[in-house]
């Protein structure tokens, strides 16, 4: 039984572990540390025992050998989560808070009525119980909630924890099992990665990045004509990429891709922690928004209060004159 | 084809959230609310399917506080049925009560697919649209930005989108549950003439659910988050600000 | 050419030919003009319209098209419209439904009446129910629906602006007594930072002046006059009840505004709902009183006044205006070309507030542009204006223009108060 103990749900895509799985493995050893239990991470997944072996930070590896998971499919790999949950009964499951991670933890929360406390950016035991504090309400607000139960699932915001005590140059301590689900209701027929081609603003030393402030499309362009004269590449927030006003490989964010510019100036973007956790890391931070409370204010070193449509066309003309000289 | 809509209202961002006195909730009296904007995605896509396909879509929300005016601009927008659920629940409800209610009304209706948003601003306990599916026993996908539907064989092919522009395409067996990301089109305006005359005409059922409430949370306390820094903020008029900008750059080295 | 000898010419006291009745009138065209060549379906289309019916009373002689402000940036004017539509273009899906600002010079010189005025809210609420509207403009309704403003701006800070006045403000639901004016402040006044200036202005105005009047704060919501003419009646109906049941709450003996969209609507809209009262715009109140206003300072501006569609052309006051300015010590007025009834449209009205980036494709230059190069050629400081749309308008497109420096933007209210201030 893994009473005490801390699940971490890995989390891999084309042969790669992502990043927020070592970040929840770190911190799951230290809540395992305080429950007197182990961090135990469940792999799951198709011919990845070299992915298991970079799992070493965990007191063991429970890897879920599965040929219908050569990719993530939501029933299938719930499916198989839900019966090894249901033997093991860890006191605390961690999942990402990420595309994969949305299906499997209200899923499994409702499957084996165990508490979810989800966009979790932090969480520890006290006396054996689970309290996680989680950002709602676009990360305006902050939520410290007790688990009533003893078995807990949370979902954890990618970026809020180091990632440096998830990974460990010690071997990893690998117990395989072997699925045989039969195929589902969810089929898995194929991976679209976009094209190279267009940018990748992954790359970028400089990016200028719009939000939904700017109102439309058509304004889009006064941004990137600011980009354009700091010789940066532009990128945005995810509503301006739900609107299609600009393609998905500019978006930066949580479903989008996280970037670690020298220079990053958000224009008229509030930072929900989707959209901080894709930049915070930038070395230089300039953000102007018209609301003096918004959140990305907290992750910028400079911050200017003002409207945008000022501001933007002010600094794009004396980039120019200076450019001139 | 049958589609059901759950849909929530949420407190709307613009307005300043203040806590309430006790330490544990917002201040509700200065909430101005407004329909989940990722519902109003997917109420836009069920409407696209709707006039692809024929068929009828049907709203469905837990009756907690003040959803009429919602519930007839779903009607202005073009829903077929807007139906009001009905019991003991707390304004302020958790996702797995709404969850329960609305499996327990949706087993009552016919239905080939489910829409509704891939998540709300306040989903503490995780997103209905999941916990649903669960109870119902039907499959779920969600942040999905790409719905087909083929009738014939039931069955619907779905984009999931995971980071950096990959996607994922499934194909999941109807009824399901898709928890909508993003619409083909950004949601149509409700004419408020429309809004009006389906104040007028239209009727919202009523259905009741006695299902339990509860997500086995407490919430000890709800703050505003401490910043753990905060940016230098640049004063003076737009000359006296784009002049620090530029200073800054060079500082940095990112300017000459 | 050999004259008609005089014996032959008979005038008839009746005469019916070939069955129509022409007794006495023998230089006019009785029949309908029959139109063998053009399908008229799209012509009908708009012309079956409630309100929109005029459209087919033009008979192409082009008087409006020099006088449209959007042929002077564009290919445009009510005849072109109508020759569009009777080639068989559909006006409901083309972008031209939504460049007109319903300036109304069109009307002041069109010989048939095709107006305008009535035409495109006509035509742009079926646009609008067929989910037609521009994204910016279905935006601005959005936001006057759920807000009260087409700004997005929260309903409950409304009446904000006034703690910064320098004066008290009555508000009336905290006076309990009747007064003598109901200033409607209106959302650009309440929200927008220029529009602020010219409120805090007023107040200190009316305060210097023992002014007996209140504001109604968040009891007031938009006039929708603009919403009303892009498309929305149901939302300007809407907010009409709401407004009339506020206004019915409170004993006062005018209603005043410095906002001339607002005028419009009480003025011409607001009684078929009911609601009538004696409304006066900030100028019109403030001309009769100039004895009293305590000017304190000379101000050497030459100005030149840009006269508001909605004032002027609507509303028929084009004088106010010109006398506050010229009580003012020290100013000196000049007059650009198009001026009072021939005035130059700032490009806000009928919508245009929130079209700007629709229009963008179809235009060489916004019409605020336009009018700034206007002002500069007089040679005037100074653009004077007294509607919250042009105080912004005017000056960006004194920024975008390059005419930073050589022209500054104020509401006559901005003038006064700084004469004022000493």
């Amino acid at each position: 039984m893994a009473e005490h103990d801390v699940f971490v749900i890995a989390e891999h895509l084309e042969g790669k572990l992502s990043d927020v799985t070592f970040e929840m493995l770190g911190k799951a050893r230290s809540i395992a540390a305080m429950l007197g239990g182990r961090a135990v991470a469940v792999l799951l997944g198709h011919q990845v025992s070299a992915l298991a072996e970079q799992l070493g930070a965990a007191d063991q590896v429970l890897y879920l050998e599965d040929a219908g998971l050569r990719y993530f499919i939501p029933e299938r790999a719930e499916q198989a989560l839900r019966t090894l949950l249901q033997d093991e009964k860890p006191t605390l499951t961690m999942i990402a808070n990420t595309s994969m991670g949305m299906d499997l933890a209200a899923a499994l929360s409702a499957g084996l009525d165990w508490p979810l406390i989800a966009y979790c950016s932090d969480a520890r035991a006290e006396e054996g119980k689970i309290v996680a504090t989680s950002q709602i309400y676009g990360g305006k607000i902050a939520v410290e909630t007790l688990s009533e139960s003893d078995h807990t699932l949370v979902s954890v915001l990618a970026g809020v924890f180091p990632d440096a005590d998830g990974h460990a140059s010690k071997a990893a301590s690998i117990h395989t099992v072997f699925g045989a689900a039969n195929e589902g209701r969810v089929r898995f027929k194929g991976l679209t990665v976009p094209e190279a081609g267009d940018v990748d603003i992954t790359r970028e030393t400089l990016l200028v990045s719009v939000g939904r402030g700017i109102g439309t499309k058509d304004n889009i362009e006064l941004v990137e004509e600011l980009a354009s004269n700091l010789g940066a590449s532009l990128a945005a927030s995810r509503p301006i990429i739900d609107s299609g006003w600009l393609p998905k490989q500019r978006q930066v964010g949580k479903s989008g891709l996280t970037v670690k510019p020298r220079l990053y100036v958000a224009v008229g973007i509030s930072g929900a922690p989707e959209h901080l956790q894709g930049m915070k890391d930038a070395e230089l931070i300039i953000a102007i928004n018209s609301d003096a409370g918004a959140p990305i204010f907290e992750v910028a070193h400079y911050g200017i209060v003002a409207d945008l449509f000022d501001i933007v066309p002010a600094l794009s003309e004396r980039l120019t004159e200076v450019r001139a000289k | 084809m049958n589609i059901i809509v759950p849909v929530k209202q949420v407190p709307d961002l613009v307005e300043e959230l203040e806590i309430n006195n006790d330490g544990t909730g917002l201040e509700r009296d200065a909430l101005k609310f407004k329909m989940n904007e990722w519902d109003e995605s997917a109420l836009e896509e069920a409407l696209q399917l709707k006039e692809l396909h024929g068929g009828a879509v049907t709203v469905l929300t837990v009756a907690s506080g003040d959803v009429d005016e919602m519930l007839f601009t779903c009607v202005a927008r073009g829903a077929d049925r807007v139906l009001k659920i009905t019991g003991d629940f707390e304004e302020q409800h958790d996702s797995h009560t709404a969850a329960r209610a609305l499996a327990s009304a949706i087993r009552e209706q016919p239905y080939d697919l489910i829409l509704t948003g891939v998540q709300a601003a306040d989903d503490l306990d995780g997103q209905v649209g999941v916990l649903l599916a669960t109870y119902l026993g039907i499959p779920h996908i969600s942040v999905v930005s790409g719905i087909e539907v083929e009738p014939l064989t039931r069955t619907a092919t779905v984009h999931q989108e995971y980071a950096g522009g990959i996607m994922a395409t499934f194909e999941v067996d109807l009824p399901a549950v898709l928890g909508v990301q993003a619409s083909r089109a950004i949601p149509r305006y409700a004419p408020v003439s429309r809004v009006r005359q389906a104040m007028k005409t239209a009727r919202i059922e009523e259905i009741e659910a006695t299902t339990p409430a509860g997500a086995g949370i407490s919430v000890r306390r709800m703050f505003k988050p401490e910043s753990t820094g905060h940016a230098e903020m640049l004063e003076g008029d737009t000359d006296e600000i784009v002049d620090r900008v530029i200073e800054i750059l060079r500082e940095r080295g990112i300017m000459r | 050419m050999t004259a008609v000898e005089p014996e032959r010419i008979h005038q008839k006291e009746v005469a019916i030919v070939a069955g129509v009745d022409i007794s006495g009138q023998w230089n006019r065209m009785f029949e309908e003009r029959v139109i063998w060549d053009y399908d008229t379906s799209k012509l009908d289309e708009i012309t079956q319209i409630e309100g929109a019916e005029s459209l087919g009373a033009c008979y192409q002689c082009g008087k409006c098209t020099p006088v449209c402000p959007v042929d002077h940036v564009g290919d445009y004017s009510p005849r072109k419209i109508f020759r569009k539509t009777q080639m068989g273009s559909s006006l409901l899906t083309s972008p031209d439904l939504w460049l007109c600002t319903t300036c109304a010079n069109c009307l002041r010189v069109c010989p048939k009446e095709v107006n305008m005025i009535k035409i495109m809210p006509a035509a742009r609420e079926q646009a609008v129910l067929l989910g037609n509207a521009p994204t910016e403009l279905s935006q601005a309704f959005e936001n006057t629906f759920r807000y009260g403003n087409p700004l997005g701006e929260p309903a409950r800070k409304r009446a904000d602006w006034a703690k910064d006045a320098g004066v008290p403000v009555p508000i009336l639901a905290h006076i309990s007594r009747p007064v003598d004016i109901l200033w409607f402040v209106e959302c650009y006044p309440a929200y927008h930072p220029r529009g602020k200036d010219a409120a805090r202005g007023l107040a200190r105005i009316f305060h210097a002046l023992g002014v007996d009047y209140g504001i109604l704060g968040v009891e007031e919501k938009c006039s929708c006059d603009s919403q009303r003419l892009a498309g929305e009646k149901g939302l300007f109906e809407m907010f009409a009840e709401h407004n009339i049941k506020m206004f019915g709450k409170y004993q006062f003996n005018t209603l005043l505004t410095a906002d001339p969209h607002a005028l419009n609507a009480f003025k011409h809209e607001y009684p078929k709902y009911g609601g009538e009262y004696n409304v006066l715009h900030y100028t019109q109140f403030l001309a009769p009183l100039l004895d009293r206003i305590p000017f304190k300072k000379s101000l050497p501006y030459r100005v030149t006044f840009h006269d508001p569609c909605y004032l002027g052309r609507h509303n028929g006051e084009y004088e106010a205006p010109r006398r506050l300015l010229e009580a003012i010590p020290g100013i000196e007025l000049t007059e650009m070309k198009r001026c009072k009834s021939n005035g130059y449209c700032c490009g806000g009205g009928g919508g245009g507030m929130w079209l700007d980036s629709f229009a963008r494709p179809h235009v060489s230059e916004r019409l605020s542009e336009r009018r700034v190069r206007e002002a500069v050629s007089t040679g005037a400081d100074v653009l004077a204006v007294c509607c919250p749309y042009e105080i912004s308008r005017f000056e960006d497109a004194v920024k975008s223009t390059g005419n930073e420096g050589k022209l500054i933007v104020r509401d006559i209210i901005e003038l006064i108060d700084e004469s004022m201030r000493g």
